[in-house]
């Protein structure tokens, strides 16, 4: 005998409410939390390594590094100032789970930010919510201006847009305007910020807004 | 080949075989799937890694109907709602660039066919 069984639900159900769990963790400690994601390369461990300096005056980071095969990332943070922990990304993305163990190992009564560096990808990581408050995608000049065309679910699903890189906009083929157009169609009005790890412009404004962003988490 | 849809796919499993055994249990043998455009979903990876997953589980030899949602957009300008085709966004009536998206994000498990003879019945 056969019947049919209703479900109607989102395939990554179980993911999600771990990371529901997650945000619990981080919104208990009046944490700020930030999932990183960008392709390898486009500056996700620059970005963090520049803006701890300048926000460690006022703020105490913890990062959590996705790395496949090294503790290089991890390495690199921690050098920078922030208590750094690696988790095992045995995968194409982190998922909520591996952010929960994350958590796990680290002190959260003594930490107002945490980023979590996620791993190198454009694809995989954007079905994978880990609670965070909100989500970052780091796009580089050099990737080209097509990639929203080409990964539009990542796109879609990040809150804030930064573009890396620029001081590279005279040297390589880049439509801004292109660029721009296909972001929007995407994701209309979502907080962008063109900067340079290389050169530090752009970087100023970024900073300020993690720091309002902190503040606000912690004062709700 | 993205690798995803191997997390994913074990997730579909896990979620399919709760609702089995919330309603009897029994042997499920077809699923059916809304998978968006914008889901970054793939649906052969997904049938692919499928086959694997399931052996020696009540979801073994169960097919997977996938229907696809086309990526939707509606024009701020005009109003219209498209279609957009490949990497041109843009509205097909006014050529606005001014859009936004209105459907083709989802990947949901929207249903689950199960065959149950009078023994699973009582035991459930």
């Amino acid at each position: 005998m056969g019947k049919t069984i209703p479900v109607v639900e989102k395939i990554t159900k179980a993911n999600d409410q771990i990371a529901a769990m997650n945000r619990t963790r981080f919104d208990e400690h009046d944490i700020f939390s930030l999932n990183l994601m960008a392709s390898p390369g486009a500056g996700k461990t620059s970005l963090i390594e520049k803006s701890i300096p300048l926000l460690a005056d006022r703020f105490r980071l913890g990062v959590i590094e996705g790395d496949i095969a090294t503790s290089l990332d991890a390495d690199r943070t921690e050098a920078a100032g922030a208590t750094s922990v690696q988790i095992n990304a045995a995968s194409c993305h982190l998922d909520a789970p591996m952010v929960s163990q994350g958590l796990d190992q680290l002190d959260l009564p003594s930490l107002d930010i945490i980023i979590v560096e996620n791993v190198g990808n454009l694809v995989c990581p954007a079905s994978w919510d880990l609670g965070t408050h909100l989500r970052v995608l780091i796009a580089s000049v050099p990737e080209g201006d097509d990639k929203p065309f080409k990964y539009p679910a990542m796109y879609r699903g990040v809150d804030v847009l930064v573009i890396n890189k620029i001081d590279l906009l005279p040297y390589v083929i880049f439509d801004m305007d292109r660029f721009r157009e296909g972001v929007e169609a995407l994701n209309r009005g979502v907080v962008t910020f063109p900067l340079s790890c290389q050169t530090g412009e752009g970087i100023g404004a970024w900073v300020d807004w993690v720091a309002d962003q902190t503040r606000q988490t912690a004062t709700l | 080949m993205p690798m995803h849809e191997l997390p994913i796919t074990r997730s579909l499993l896990d979620l399919a075989i709760r609702h089995a055994e919330a309603a009897g249990g029994g042997r499920i043998t077809d699923l059916h799937l809304e998978v968006g455009r914008l889901s970054g979903v793939i649906n052969r990876f997904v049938q692919f890694y499928w086959d694997i997953v399931t052996e020696g589980t009540p979801a073994e030899g169960a097919l997977l109907h996938f229907k696809h949602i086309e990526l939707e957009m509606e024009c701020l300008g005009c109003g219209a709602v498209f279609n957009p085709e490949g990497d041109d966004y843009a509205c097909t009536a006014c050529s606005s660039t001014e859009v936004q998206v209105v459907d083709g994000e989802q990947f949901h498990l929207v249903s689950i066919d199960l065959e149950q003879d009078d023994s699973t019945m009582s035991e459930g």
